[in-house]
């Protein structure tokens, strides 16, 4: 016979799913908005936002009373914990979402050859998508392959940065696009730290081992 | 330290503990878990051989403490008592003596007389117990007058009074309120500054918060012991993890 706190735990378990479905929506529209320009799309990462935020009132508070009502312990204890740190690392994608699209008409026309920016947004919804499926199929191997992925985007953005200051430098004019660009990258590279947060967390939910800050373990 | 190798205790045909080895550090908190019927209590109390009292009892492998076999023939039973200290579930003063005679009554069983010797005793065990504030205006009262957490921590006094190394108590808070319980778990931090200290106990949480080490016994078996910490975040086997999570037993 199922318990009441088993349901409460699907109740979390499928409502972290459900934001992170609103996160990969908002992550594919800001996308579209910044290929097409679209201030329509940016409206609507916008118009996401607000369920971003209500979910994570929502599960916040349902964590709070799983942990006061059931005192939890071992696995189901690491699964509240980490949700606690999951929850927000979700809302905040949605907000970078909405910082990337607001600046979706300011990027025009192009300063960056085809495909940079987009092979940036690619690898971060990428990392998303594998974060919150290893979540989802409690895969270790798939946390660990995002969090090493981390390092891939951190060089595009490096890359980026370069080229949009030698841009900028070179041409007066593309400085305001440019450094709508840079701060568009900057947030494309938090949302994959955001991710490499995420599964960081799946790492210790399913191994009890906290798998941040490796330098200090090892020191340990 | 206080430690048990391949301990097997059985009540006539009936086996309870089925080949126990297990270490209790010194002057630390060990609980004790496990489903009823799983020889949590059987185990307790053949540390203080009252398995002697129990007609049809056998027990076969060690118990030593400071590394000396507490059943060794040459050991008197009512040394290793006065050692090895025990509380119970109920809190059970004695209702025809005085606060002060239950402190006294095991001191005064091994011969004490010396009347400014016992004050001093019952003082500092009540002092030890938490409870000298409250009953020091009325030792000569009864102690059916204590409400169920001061008779508890009286019946504590009573078992520190004959200056034990270890204190075993079979869950001790079960019929104490909430405050009750947080003194006396509070009493057990204490006492562990100078006491190796085994608790039974069917409360997961007091376990979790309570204990420095825990052992998970089922069947009469141990199935997994480690820090407290360790087996209430991330225990090796799934057996433990399954009884800790509510999901059997």
């Amino acid at each position: 016979m199922p318990r009441h706190f088993d349901n409460d735990l699907k109740d979390l378990k499928d409502g972290i799913l459900a934001m992170a479905g609103v996160a990969e929506a908002m992550i594919d529209l800001t996308l579209q908005a910044l290929g097409e320009r679209s201030s329509a799309k940016a409206e609507e990462v916008h118009g996401l936002d607000r369920s971003m935020d209500e979910w994570e009132l929502k599960l916040d508070h349902l964590c709070i009373d799983l942990l006061a009502l059931h005192a939890p312990a071992a696995t189901d204890l690491r699964l509240i914990a980490s949700s606690l740190k999951i929850i927000p690392e979700l809302e905040r994608i949605g907000d970078h979402c909405c910082n990337i699209a607001r600046r979706a008409a300011f990027v025009n026309p192009p300063v960056l050859p085809e495909g940079h920016l987009e092979r940036m947004g690619q690898e971060t919804r990428s990392m998303v998508r594998r974060a919150v499926d290893a979540f989802l199929g409690r895969d270790a191997a798939l946390a660990r392959a995002v969090i090493q992925n981390d390092d891939a985007v951190d060089e595009l953005y490096s890359l980026i940065y370069r080229e949009l200051l030698q841009r900028m430098m070179a041409d007066p004019l593309c400085i305001e696009r440019s450094s709508h660009l840079i701060l568009v990258i900057k947030n494309w590279e938090r949302i994959a730290d955001q991710a490499t947060n995420i599964a960081e967390e799946v790492l210790f939910i399913l191994e009890g081992r906290n798998a941040k800050h490796p330098y200090l373990s090892r020191k340990q | 330290m206080l430690a048990c190798q391949d301990l097997h205790i059985s009540f006539d045909a009936k086996a309870v503990i089925a080949g126990i080895s297990l270490d209790f550090p010194a002057r630390q908190i060990t609980a004790i878990i496990g489903p009823s019927g799983c020889g949590k209590s059987t185990l307790l109390r053949a540390f203080n051989r009252m398995h002697e009292l129990t007609p049809g009892a056998r027990v076969r492998g060690r118990i030593t403490l400071a590394g000396k076999d507490i059943y060794d023939p040459k050991e008197d039973a009512v040394r290793v008592r006065r050692r090895i200290g025990m509380v119970f579930q109920k809190p059970n003063p004695f209702p025809t003596l005085s606060i002060f005679d239950n402190v006294v009554a095991g001191l005064r069983l091994s011969g004490l007389r010396n009347r400014s010797l016992l004050q001093g005793t019952a003082e500092t065990a009540l002092r030890d117990a938490a409870l000298w504030d409250e009953v020091k205006d009325r030792l000569k009262g009864s102690p059916m007058s204590l409400s169920g957490g001061q008779q508890q921590r009286l019946c504590i006094a009573r078992a520190l009074a004959v200056g034990p190394e270890v204190l075993l108590m079979d869950e001790p808070c079960s019929a104490l309120d909430p405050i009750a319980t947080a003194k006396i778990e509070e009493l057990m931090f204490r006492l562990r500054e100078r006491l190796t200290v085994v608790i039974v106990t069917h409360n997961m949480q007091q376990a979790a918060r309570a204990s420095d080490r825990t052992a998970f016994l089922w069947m009469g078996e141990l199935v997994e012991t480690g820090d407290t910490e360790a087996i209430f975040t991330t225990p090796k086997k799934s057996m433990t993890e399954d009884y800790i999570t509510g999901r059997f037993g």
